[in-house]
């Protein structure tokens, strides 16, 4: 079936004209069309003839022989980059109207590359929250049924749309951005590969800011292979963006078959954290050995300074958002509540336009940035950064990658972890580090928990390595040989 | 200590430190590609950086940085190869980022310093704390509708440089003078037009007041005052007024005030408690600013020459006194057209002109010296017609009023008047004839001793070649004729 391809097959067979782009495209339209209500996974679904219109002219460049790297992919773009003449939402009700007259430079990239657009995927509000339950447009529904459960259960955040629609098949791939674990949480919990880049190595313009020392534009995809071609479409030097990278873009794509053999794999200690579920650390301890039988070399190494990895992560984040979110102001773009003073069109726009959880972390931000309290706040979790960063630093002096779970836990359900902020921050425990260093990590599914959930193992690499990340979890992936498919999907029961 | 307030409890002292925001000249914003041209349509030139669309980003301008470069140049300062910015964060509907991108904690420059020289002609250095780069906000008008207020963004991001003074001022004349030379020091640099009317240069005064010797009191800052004249009078009633708290037995709160030109006061504009919390933060969007000391070194080789340099060779070139020479380069354009008139010329007889006649014609018709009617060419044209003898200085007068009304060339004004220099010893002896003849009685008069008489001989023989005849021939042929 369409729609159960990766992007590597499907390239595959519109190259071959087994099938045309429009086949495709109409594959995933229909697909939405039927499960987009239960799933809740597209905030916005692009107007039919458009979405055909593109697949018409990647058709006509496979005619013509002139097709490009994703030349006819149907994917998903998260509501969080900016779609010329589309609305984008951020998931908050303050830019629920908002139609930028701008293209991200990801998003365009994608587009010069042949992809094929479906729509923008939901996500947690600006991109905060690690459930997707925070969206002002509605949760997203896990397409994964615990066996014997029929609790809905969270897909994981902030990228939820994007991982439940890759999994569901209602797109063949997915954009995400990653934070503090935003691609590869919701990855493992929807059992699809997530990889956030090196910080850098995709352009931040034009995707909507949440914290920006840490935002990282990446591909959610559903082999190790789509995630290397993707990126590769993705990735590149932005005048645009003051901080990426001029490094070359390597040919992602080819880095996902090549041998591991002689690798060195770290285990960092720090990462056995105290009441790890045991499901969790068997299915490391597994990974451990695929990767020895492919022939890598393990090693014990240590990031000592992992333990304090989210509450400066905590701080930092929280920091940056309290400023980046300022500018939604109600005075030139987004949602505006009138007041009779200019102090009253801030506070009535901004408190209803911002839900809970964003409103929380603007007051976090705000408060650690103040006077009196940003020595012993802000300056401190800067300090803390720098040495974490040297901790992987040094263990990469050591090994190539370092292998640790994705999550502390399998997707939990809608209700669970709510109460207390605290435990819904420590879904990001594991993913928190590699975003503090800027260094790639890449999510990838290796098996079911006892109760049929997907686990993800996580690939930590190199600064600007992100091949040998890609080539790791290839031989993860063929070593775990993970073909499951969740109980909603576009191929059940049709 | 010249200036003192003289209070119940004794004499007091101010203490007075400038921050100065200067726009920097350049062809667009600090952090965007939208220009930088004042008066333009409102929101005709805003980018979506500039209004802070969703994931937008800052880029920095390098002729920015080059523009702060070259002014931390002229102001004899340390240049920082490594500086950061950061945001300092406020709500405002001027300032679309709901921040302010600035350098707060490792600005682009470093301490330097100013001379300025006072009207009893002493010098004084004031130190320079630091120049940092940051973005301008936007602009509220408050007088287009009833009830609302209106935003234009044009000069949104538009970068300025704050030039900070140490608290080294003591009269408000010290200002005033700190003032101008930075003024002057800028608009030489081509950095910044120095337009206090149009905003493009902005002064906050801080202002305290002690006892000699005392230790710093608590300093009141007044924000935005946007004259010299004003700048002065703000410190002179801001002190006054601070003097009366202490020795009311009040205590001077740390605030920001605004001065009224009109009612001649300062007024509390935010105390201390209202005073916003920046909560500032490196930028995450920009790395730190690292510069090359080799395009620093290039920036400097081509430094335009400095006032004060320019100054010390116009008097060694020109061999005119210290003061002619600053008078003519206060102005850059003074100095350029002075220099015109005296290079290959008489040095001193060009300042006369310029400093002399030609402001004076320049005063009368109301023009500037870029609008001037006479050309440097042309009055340097006109010295060389005294040099060669074509005219004497007082036809001169006549040929230089002559040019100011038709702007013609002093050759042709010579010609079409007949004013060449009556050379011709012939006619001068025969003039003297005439004198002479008609004053025979002042002739035995001097020839009996009264020899001051000469001067008058002089005159009735310039009168009678109507002022054309060179006027040491006429000396020469009157003494010989006189003394027969």
């Amino acid at each position: 079936m369409l729609t159960g391809l990766t992007l590597t097959e499907a390239r595959a067979g519109l190259a071959a004209r087994k099938f045309s782009a429009r086949e495709l495209a109409q594959a995933h339209l229909d697909a939405i069309g039927r499960l987009n209500t239960q799933l809740n996974a597209y905030i916005t679904v692009l107007p039919e003839q458009d979405v055909l219109a593109a697949a018409d002219a990647a058709d006509a460049r496979y005619a013509s022989g002139a097709a490009r790297l994703m030349d006819g992919l149907p994917v998903g773009v998260k509501d969080l980059f900016c779609t010329k003449g589309v609305k984008t939402t951020a998931a908050s009700k303050m830019l629920a109207n908002f139609v930028p007259p701008y293209e991200s430079s990801v998003t365009a990239r994608l587009l010069e590359a042949g992809s094929v657009f479906l729509g923008k995927t939901n996500l947690d509000e600006f991109a905060m929250g690690s459930a997707n339950i925070t969206s002002a447009f509605g949760s997203v529904l896990n397409p994964w049924k615990r066996q014997g459960d029929d609790a809905a259960l969270v897909p994981g955040g902030s990228s939820g749309g994007s991982a439940a629609a890759v999994a569901a098949g209602l797109a063949l791939a997915a954009t995400g951005t990653d934070t503090g674990g935003s691609i590869r949480q919701p990855a493992a919990f929807c059992g699809i590969v997530g990889l956030k880049p090196t910080y850098g190595r995709c352009s931040r313009w034009g995707t909507i800011a949440f914290a920006s020392s840490l935002d990282q534009a990446g591909p959610m995809t559903r082999s190790v292979a789509d995630a290397g071609l993707m990126l590769e479409a993705m990735a590149g030097f932005d005048e645009k963006d003051s901080t990426s990278s001029n490094r070359p873009v390597p040919e992602f794509s080819k880095a996902a078959g090549k041998s591991v053999k002689g690798l060195r794999v770290g285990i960092p200690a720090e990462y056995r954290a105290p009441g790890m579920p045991e499901e969790i650390a068997k299915m490391w301890e597994q990974g451990i050995a695929w990767l020895r039988e492919a022939g890598c070399e393990v090693v014990d190494v240590s990031l000592p300074h992992t333990k304090y990895g989210l509450a400066t992560y905590y701080i930092i984040a929280p920091a940056e958002c309290s400023s980046n979110l300022a500018r939604y102001d109600g005075i030139r773009f987004g949602e505006r509540q009138d007041a009779s003073t200019l102090d009253g069109i801030y506070e009535r726009t901004r408190a209803e336009g911002f839900g809970p959880e964003v409103r929380n972390r603007i007051l976090m931000g705000t408060y650690v940035l103040s006077a009196g309290y940003y020595d012993a706040y802000y300056l401190k979790a800067q300090k803390v950064r720098t040495l974490i960063k040297r901790d992987f630093v040094q263990a990469f002096e050591q090994v190539d990658v370092l292998l640790t779970p994705t999550a502390p836990s399998a997707a939990f359900a809608q209700g669970e972890n709510m109460d207390d902020p605290v435990q819904m921050y420590l879904n990001d425990i594991f993913t928190v580090p590699a975003s503090m260093a800027g260094v790639p990590a890449m999510s990838v599914p290796v098996g079911l928990d006892s109760r049929g959930l997907p686990l993800g193992l996580q690939i930590i690499g190199r600064h600007f390595d992100e091949e040998t990340v890609l080539s790791v979890g290839g031989a993860l992936e063929a070593a775990a040989g993970f073909a499951h498919k969740p109980a909603l999907h576009a191929e059940a029961g049709v | 200590m010249s200036y003192v307030i003289e209070g119940k409890t004794g004499s007091w002292e101010i203490v007075v430190g400038l921050e100065v925001h200067a726009q920097v000249v350049s062809k667009s914003k600090l952090f965007s590609g939208a220009s930088t041209t004042f008066g333009a349509e409102p929101n005709s030139q805003v980018s979506l950086v500039d209004a802070a669309f969703p994931g937008m980003l800052p880029v920095i301008n390098r002729e920015c940085v080059a523009q702060a470069v070259r002014t931390g140049l002229g102001l004899n300062a340390r240049i920082n190869l490594e500086s950061r910015f950061d945001r300092k964060n406020y709500f405002y509907a001027d300032l679309p980022q709901g921040y302010q991108i600035s350098q707060f904690a490792h600005p682009i420059v470093g301490e330097g310093t100013i001379e300025i020289e006072l009207s009893s002609g002493e010098t004084r250095k004031i130190g320079i704390t630091r120049l940092h780069m940051e973005q301008d906000a936007g602009k509220l008008i408050h007088d287009q509708d009833p009830t609302k207020s209106m935003v234009d963004l044009n000069r949104a991001g538009v970068a300025l440089m704050e030039i900070v003074s140490e608290p080294d001022i003591r009269e408000p004349e010290e200002a005033g003078a700190y003032l101008r030379k930075l003024r002057q020091i800028l608009r030489y640099l081509g950095t910044c037009d120095g337009n206090m009317e149009e905003g493009s240069m902005r002064a906050d005064v801080n202002v305290s007041v002690r006892k000699a010797g005392e230790p710093f009191r608590t300093r009141c800052e007044i924000k935005n005052v946007n004259s010299i004249r004003f700048v002065m009078q703000a410190i002179e009633v801001e002190a006054a007024r601070q003097v009366e708290i202490w020795e009311n037995g009040g205590e001077v709160d740390q605030e920001t005030r605004l001065f009224d030109a009109a009612r001649g006061e300062t007024r509390t504009m935010r105390s201390k408690e209202d005073a916003h919390d920046y909560r500032y933060f490196p930028d995450p969007d920009l790395l730190p600013l690292v510069i090359e000391q080799d395009w620093v070194d290039a920036l400097k080789a081509a430094l335009p020459e400095l006032p004060d340099a320019k100054r010390a060779r116009f008097q060694s070139d020109y061999g005119i006194p210290f003061y002619d020479a600053g008078v003519l380069v206060a102005e850059q354009s003074v100095a350029d057209f002075y220099e015109t008139v005296a290079k290959g010329r008489d040095g001193k007889l060009a300042v006369s002109w310029v400093t002399g006649d030609l402001f004076a014609a320049l005063n009368r018709t109301g023009k500037t010296i870029e609008t001037s009617p006479v050309s440097a060419e042309a009055l340097g044209q006109m010295l060389d017609l005294i040099a060669d003898g074509t005219i004497n200085g007082k036809i001169a007068k006549e040929v230089f009023e002559d040019m100011v009304e038709t702007g013609e060339s002093p050759d042709a004004i010579v010609e079409k008047k007949g004013l060449r220099q009556v050379t011709d010893t012939g006619v001068i002896d025969a003039a003297i004839d005439a004198v002479m003849a008609k004053n025979a009685d002042k002739v035995a008069e001097y020839r009996s001793g009264k020899d001051k008489l000469f001067g008058f001989f002089v005159g009735q023989v310039m009168k009678e070649t109507k002022g054309k005849a060179n006027p040491a021939l006429v000396n020469d042929a009157l003494k010989s004729k006189l003394d027969a």
